[in-house]
């Protein structure tokens, strides 16, 4: 079943491009050093100080910032810590989902009650401003807490799809069958009914982590990240905070936003494959 | 009635649950923000601190219960403290004044959104086997995975400031008033043009992928099939047939998306500094005005689920299975 599905997913030309994209992020993301030319917080080198604002030359292939900063490597080293928050929340969220879908879907009775009451209210709350609101009060600025925010807030809508695929899972015959010959309910719930959604864990770590790489660039753009960090949410902040715009910066602006969407596209990409390996009749035919 | 009655229940219970959070929210959060703020804001009059004060329930002399009770009082009276920023204006007074410019924005561009979000995407459905139907839908992907602010940076810098057709930001032209009446309605068009565009087109992207999918679901079902073979027209299969069923669920997915479209708003308002909701909470964040903060958050909510109640009812309307159960 999960061996049929990986060979599935890598024979689909949109999850393979996703694949690609990610590789390369990953890449970038270890080789860092080896890729960018100068330190992220790098303002001069023996030939002196760097131009302020400069526009992208052969010196600086992205141009320089306010402080002098080499956009290009900073634009590398921010990969490090985009991607890490991205799929770390993702891991994160996805386990909660996963363990509170398993939970509601197969115990049912009151530990489901519970469960959805709680989902219910965090579906209807929209998650951008709650997520302004507590970062807001949280006063320690970093990647941790931000991680901790996203993760808070974003495993609702997938403890919502698990659990109710995992409900009309245990009513299928195989587990009847396992529970009838005395399995013990976690064998059951990891042999039989894990593999049986290992679609929907795998679409609800893409789209939370998409949620997560976003939501992080947009917590940062806002201020409330760690502004000295370097990721491509705080290059947007500084961007914005030191008018960009108007000086006409574009290479100062333009590459991180582009970064954070090919990212985000690499998992819509392969989070739109496993909807089609998953849904026959949504593949083309 | 029952189905009725039972979204009604809901809705009142939500709103409890809503009211209870925001109260709970600071009194939760560790440390203490309101220490930091009294010190960031030294100097400040005795019944601005104050004020602070009571929006963290700092008054260890009551107890929360007593201070529970007191908020929702003091909410039931249509007081939601003061604003620290605006100090000493109460927060209602200047959230009032942004509500009507989100509230159009975001409207306006929210059915524009739905409309074309689902008519694209009952043609790709359609047209599902053609190239050009994956690039569209490739293409919105794409403008999906990106940040909604940085998307309104990149028409401001292209459309605002590289090639000046729209204003760089604001709601009016400086110096306008209601009383220059068309001009006024003129300017506040031409200014909502670029931050309309903005929600509309990065929020298209749910609604197309959503019509979609369902479409293609609706598609494959035996009804369709037998309307073919009656040799009913094209386009009567798609339109009565097929888009009708297909876009029931989306309606129902409304309030989903619905959280989307309330944060891609307010960060559109963010980057065109345009007078709305968004734009006060990003000034609160700025300026740590934690009473503003709150009052913002809960109208955000209080928004939401009063859209979700109004898309149930459209829901009771147009899908008899509800309506006939409520019947019964």
């Amino acid at each position: 079943m999960i061996k049929d599905m990986l060979k599935l997913f890598i024979t689909n030309r949109k999850a393979l491009l996703g694949v690609i994209i990610l590789s390369i992020f990953i890449f970038i993301a270890v080789f860092a050093p080896l890729i960018a030319p100068y330190h992220p917080k790098q303002s001069s080198d023996q030939e002196g100080k760097f131009q302020l604002r400069a526009a992208p030359s052969s010196k600086h292939l992205l141009g320089t910032s306010h402080a002098g900063y080499d956009i290009f490597s900073r634009l590398i080293y921010g990969t490090r810590l985009s991607l890490m928050v991205g799929i770390v929340t993702g891991v994160i969220t996805t386990f909660i989902a996963l363990t509170l879908g398993l939970l509601g879907g197969y115990y049912g009775g009151v530990i489901d009650d519970i469960i959805s009451f709680i989902n219910n209210i965090f579906l209807v709350i929209p998650s951008l401003p709650l997520i302004i609101v507590i970062a807001s009060y949280i006063t320690i600025r970093g990647v941790w807490p931000i991680i901790f925010v996203l993760s808070f807030t974003g495993w609702a809508w997938g403890t919502r799809v698990i659990r109710s695929q995992v409900l009309t899972v245990r009513e299928r015959e195989f587990v009847k069958v396992a529970e009838v010959l005395g399995e013990k309910p976690l064998v059951i719930v990891f042999r039989e009914i894990l593999p049986n959604i290992i679609s929907l864990v795998m679409a609800t770590f893409f789209t939370s982590t998409i949620a997560a790489v976003i939501g992080e660039a947009t917590l940062e753009f806002i201020g409330l990240g760690n502004i000295s960090a370097v990721t491509w949410g705080t290059m947007l902040y500084w961007a914005q905070n030191n008018a960009a715009l108007l000086y006409n910066a574009w290479w100062w602006f333009l590459p991180p936003g582009l970064f954070i969407g090919l990212l985000g596209t690499s998992f819509a990409l392969m989070n739109f494959a496993i909807d089609e390996i998953s849904n026959p009749k949504i593949r083309k035919r | 009635m029952k189905y009725f009655l039972r979204r009604i229940l809901w809705l009142v219970f939500a709103i409890f649950i809503a009211l209870t959070i925001n109260f709970m929210l600071p009194r939760l959060m560790p440390g203490d923000p309101a220490i930091i703020l009294i010190q960031r804001l030294e100097g400040l009059e005795p019944a601005a601190i104050n004020a602070v004060r009571n929006a963290f329930g700092l008054e260890t002399d009551k107890n929360i219960i007593i201070q529970y009770k007191d908020y929702l009082i003091d909410l039931l009276h249509g007081d939601l403290g003061i604003s620290i920023s605006h100090y000493p204006t109460p927060v209602w007074n200047v959230l009032r004044k942004a509500l009507p410019w989100t509230i159009g924005l975001m409207g306006i561009s929210t059915v524009l959104s739905f409309i074309f979000g689902t008519l694209i995407g009952i043609t790709l459905a359609w047209k599902r086997k053609s190239r050009i139907s994956d690039a569209v839908l490739g293409l919105f992907l794409f403008i999906r995975s990106f940040p909604y602010f940085w998307f309104g940076l990149i028409l401001v810098y292209f459309l605002a400031f590289n090639n000046p057709i729209f204003p760089l930001g604001g709601a009016t032209k400086v110096g306008l008033m209601p009383a220059d009446g068309w001009e006024y309605i003129k300017s506040i068009l031409y200014h909502g043009i670029l931050p309309g565009m903005t929600i509309t087109i990065t929020s298209m992207g749910y609604w197309i992928l959503t019509i979609r999918n369902n479409m293609i679901n609706v598609l494959a079902e035996d009804y369709i099939t037998v309307a073919k073979a009656k040799g009913l027209s094209m386009s009567r299969i798609k339109n009565l047939y097929a888009a009708k069923n297909a876009i029931l669920p989306s309606v129902s997915g409304f309030a989903m998306a619905l959280g989307f479209v309330i944060g891609g708003s307010l960060l559109t308002e963010m980057v065109f500094s345009y007078p709305g909701v968004g734009f006060m909470l990003y000034q609160a964040v700025q300026q740590q005005d934690y009473p503003l903060l709150q009052a913002i958050f809960l109208f955000i909510i209080l928004g939401v689920l009063f859209s979700n109640f109004i898309a149930d009812l459209v829901i009771m309307i147009l899908d008899p299975r509800v309506r006939d159960g409520a019947k019964k």
